[in-house]
């Protein structure tokens, strides 16, 4: 690794794990808090620095996210009005028509709306959907495919057949368009239940033969050469690794669920994230494939990880020591503030926005719309499209 | 390097063999030529050398094949990933990743190639086949010949000593396929590469072959190729030529055959072809069956056609030519009414075929696509001939004689699936005839036809034409071009470039002209059937 990738201002793609672990982070701290004012702090954090650091011409599905989110927000508010959600209130906005159901059953179907009630549902919404554009801020930044390339060797198959996978859903899509085109052509719209029986016939054809092309093109390109060497050591590694990231994943649940036991995120956290190491270290002794041009993991992404850890760990502290503003109360309502230290924590995470470094694209068109430096390191989705399209880069800016 | 001992093999289903006592050779460095008949066996021969035959395909092997000393039978195709490089017959179903850059790299990375290495390898490879502006592209947004290239990179990449190929060219442009075999010649010589090459465009491989294995009803017989084309089922026109003419040896490229052939232009000098007598006598009197003004296209945000101007009349056969993405598909989706014009107008016998329902604009027009399989639904040729009956409402059996006229041997109970790439394109373009539409589109009809068929489908376009049907093809294959056209339109970037009689356009290009009008140049002689046709009347 030269030194150059410690520079932020070099103009590079951020190892996509340093974007996800600066979200966990966001969202760990979204996760922890219901009080509104936070949690469109942290929304806004992550806007902010999607709308910095994004890749030109890269997919953007953080709008997408924001959209979710607030459908989240809409249902579980319309659902605490139509059903009731056993939160005790006394200022009732409204008094809806109540269907009577037998008593015991915990929930009513209509009846008085109150203010308390619908507070304590948006603010519980609000919190899903800040975690939600969290995981779209991830996206964004580094698309889950460019994540994918770093599944450890040992769970190497699984990381391939997620990327088929996710390369196969838009063929299929591209099937399907082009059958539906072609029954058009034999006098058929294409449309209707019938219809739809008779192009899944030469869609899952097409699919099918073109999974046999594709074993047979992995298999002659020497899939697999290294991985099947030595079966015990394979089961072994596999283990451990299954056994990690288990534990990676619970330890994460622990820590975004503030429901669970208090002592048992970390520890878990801990003790997965070593049993991963380990069978990294496993499965790395056997691994004899080599990574193409594998992202650098140097200052900046130190930088970006260590300020989502930052605004989570600061969250997640004085949630932990009942700072008052963390969870807000709902009965009475009182007007949210701004808990300070926490705020700081959440401000923290918006330090990628300038210390991370800028998109090689992003970068070109800053500088005036002149390529220059490492143009190595595009990714000309953009150039190529405005090139068919009869305009060089120049005279796109 | 690569050795097979008398290899037979057998699929289980098959009353026959498909190969039977093979015994090859091919030495370090040579570039070994494979022809024969669409389904005498040449993809399962070039299969055998990774072992990808029988390993992953089924099927008994028996006898031996070797590969620089390693066994098929005891090695798989992943242990041979090192020195063997296999390019199947379509590039776009063999791509693992989704960007160029990381699919050059996939086979490397598989074979543990050190990360610094890669990246040069990746760079050099880029530049060879001419990538490097599409580097970052995702591999489904390329055109045919890009994935092509990139499917012929990404196994190059990894330095194999031996590379096999199945039809590397069909899908490519003239230009282009000179690019890709320009570029494997040099790996050949610069590299000592070894190349195993299956090709039914012969006029495009043939000189570059330092031996030619011909592979007829399962067995195999290997010599120069000169000798080999002698006695070859399959030839391309030169050789056809060559034969005509008595020439012995046979030329094999155009510069070997322009030096013999001067008695030859001498005795023809002063005549016309025929052809070019009748594509003048062709009115534009005719009834109009497609026109388009000014016609933009746009596919998605990017626009392909910028103003095309286009006629095609009644008895006529127009060939749409020009590079991977120049916009031939676009045109003639367009015309068939899958998209919808953006500007200008199109019209096929007067309306617009986007505003049409499917029922009615079968009657207008039919398009055979670039796989034709996409048309075929049934289980055998013979409900899906009765659907395409319905389809239309026409008489029972429509479909089934034009089928019969079209591809006399194709049997009833087989299914679509199973036919020959001859047989399963007469299928499809007989379904289309069924609606009796005036204007036919065919998009790239050759792709995988050996000689035989594709004589038969200019038989057919022919007579067609000669019923009143107006005929637009889009294809990159010069031969079938000078065979069958009356009129070529070459596009680029969306725009036409030019629009003129076939024998004008052709010969008047270096890079569209076919062989026989290399050869007779600056006579305006396309094909050997135009040459015997005059010398016989003289």
């Amino acid at each position: 690794m030269t030194r150059a990738f410690h520079d932020p201002r070099l103009p590079r793609l951020l190892h996509p794990a340093a974007w996800w672990a600066w979200a966990i982070g966001l969202a760990m701290a979204a996760s922890r808090t219901t009080n509104p004012l936070l949690l469109a702090l942290v929304m806004a954090v992550a806007a902010y620095v999607v709308a910095a650091r994004r890749e030109l011409g890269a997919a953007s599905p953080f709008s997408a996210f924001l959209r979710l989110g607030l459908f989240v927000i809409a249902m579980r508010v319309l659902f605490e009005a139509l059903l009731g959600g056993g939160v005790p209130g006394q200022t009732v906005l409204l008094n809806l028509p109540q269907i009577p159901l037998p008593t015991g059953w915990g929930v009513r179907l209509g009846g008085p709306v109150t203010l308390e009630g619908v507070l304590a549902a948006a603010y519980d919404g609000a919190r899903l959907a800040a975690v939600l554009a969290c995981i779209g801020a991830a996206n964004a930044l580094a698309s889950p495919r460019r994540l994918l390339r770093y599944v450890p060797a040992t769970l190497y198959e699984v990381g391939t057949a997620l990327v088929v996978g996710l390369t196969y859903a838009p063929q299929l899509v591209d099937d399907a368009r082009r059958v539906r085109a072609a029954r058009r052509l034999r006098g058929h719209s294409g449309h209707g239940p019938q219809e739809m029986a008779r192009l899944a016939v030469p869609v899952l054809d097409s699919a099918l033969e073109r999974s046999l092309d594709l074993a047979a093109s992995m298999e002659s390109r020497g899939y697999g050469r290294s991985v099947h060497r030595d079966a015990r050591s394979r089961r072994k590694a596999t283990a451990l690794t299954l056994l990690g990231l288990g534990g990676v994943v619970a330890g994460v649940y622990g820590l975004l669920d503030g429901g669970s036991a208090p002592l048992l995120g970390l520890p878990l956290l801990l003790a997965g994230s070593v049993a991963a190491a380990a069978s990294l270290a496993v499965g790395a002794r056997r691994e004899r494939r080599s990574r193409y041009r594998p992202d650098p993991w140097a200052a900046p992404e130190w930088v970006v990880s260590a300020s989502g850890a930052i605004a989570g760990a600061l969250v997640l502290v004085a949630a932990q020591r009942g700072t008052a503003g963390i969870i807000l109360q709902t009965s009475p309502a009182l007007w949210p503030t701004l808990p300070w230290i926490p705020a700081l924590g959440v401000l923290v995470g918006l330090a990628p926005a300038w210390l991370s470094p800028p998109p090689p694209l992003r970068a070109i068109e800053r500088a005036g719309g002149q390529p220059k430096g490492h143009m190595w390191d595009t990714h000309p989705e953009d150039i190529t499209s405005q090139e068919s399209s009869g305009h060089s880069i120049g005279s796109s800016s | 390097m690569i050795r097979f001992e008398n290899v037979g093999i057998r699929f289980e289903d098959d009353s026959k063999p498909v190969l039977t006592a093979v015994d090859l050779k091919v030495d370090e460095g040579e570039l070994v030529l494979v022809v024969g008949a669409t389904g005498s066996g040449k993809t399962t021969l070039l299969r055998c050398v990774n072992g990808l035959v029988p390993h992953f395909s089924g099927g008994t092997l028996s006898g031996r094949v070797t590969v620089d000393g390693r066994d098929t039978r005891t090695h798989r195709p992943r242990d041979l990933a090192d020195i063997v490089g296999v390019v199947g017959q379509d590039p776009a179903a063999a791509f693992v990743t989704d960007t160029v850059e990381e699919e050059l790299a996939y086979g490397m990375e598989s074979l543990g190639i050190h990360a610094d290495v890669m990246r040069r390898r990746v760079e050099e490879t880029l530049d060879l086949l001419g990538l490097a502006d599409v580097r970052g592209r995702a591999l489904r947004t390329l055109s045919g010949g890009q994935q092509q290239r990139v499917a012929i990179g990404g196994v190059l990449a990894a330095h194999p000593r031996v590379l096999v190929l199945d039809e590397p060219t069909s899908a490519l442009d003239p230009v282009a396929a000179e690019e890709v075999l320009a570029a494997l010649t040099r790996l050949v010589h610069d590299l000592g590469l070894t190349v195993l090459l299956a090709e039914h465009r012969l006029e495009r491989v043939v000189q570059y072959a330092d031996r030619v294995v011909i592979v007829e009803n399962g067995r195999v017989s290997a010599d120069l190729p000169a000798l080999a084309m002698a006695m070859s089922p399959v030839s391309p026109p030169i050789v056809d030529l060559g034969r005509l003419a008595g020439w012995s040896p046979l030329p094999l490229s155009v510069r070997d055959a322009r030096r013999v052939a001067g008695p030859m232009r001498q005795a023809l000098a002063g005549r016309t072809p025929a052809r070019v007598i009748r594509s003048k006598t062709l009115t534009a009197a005719s009834e109009s069956l497609l026109s388009a003004r000014a016609l933009v296209v746009n596919r998605g945000r990017r626009t392909v056609l910028r103003g095309i101007d286009l006629q095609v009349h009644a008895g006529e056969v127009v060939a749409l030519m020009g590079r991977n993405g120049s916009g031939k598909s676009t045109l003639l989706a367009t015309a068939c009414g899958q998209l919808p014009a953006r500007g200008g107008a199109l019209r096929t016998g007067g309306l617009d075929p986007a505003s049409l329902k499917p029922r009615e604009l079968l009657k207008h027009v039919g398009l055979v696509p670039q796989d034709p399989g996409m048309l075929l639904y049934a289980e055998t040729v013979e409900a899906e001939c009765r659907t395409a009956d319905t389809d239309v409402h026409a008489a029972t059996g429509t479909t089934r004689t034009l089928l019969s006229h079209l591809a006399p041997d194709v049997q009833d109970s087989t299914h679509p699936r199973d036919l020959s790439e001859g047989q399963r394109l007469a299928l499809a373009l007989a379904i289309v005839l069924a609606g009796e539409p005036p204007l036919v589109l065919l998009d790239e009809p050759t792709r995988g036809l050996d000689y035989g068929a594709k004589t038969r489908l200019v038989a057919s376009l022919r007579s067609l034409a000669a019923q009143g049907h107006g005929i637009l093809v889009a294809t990159h294959d010069v031969e079938l071009v000078a065979e069958l056209a009356d009129r070529v339109m070459v596009i680029a970037d969306g725009e036409v470039v030019t629009d003129g009689p076939a024998a004008e356009v052709l010969a008047g290009s270096p890079a569209f002209a076919p062989q026989v009008a290399k050869v007779m140049h600056p006579q305006p002689w396309l094909t050997v059937a135009d040459v015997a046709a005059a010398l016989e009347a003289s």
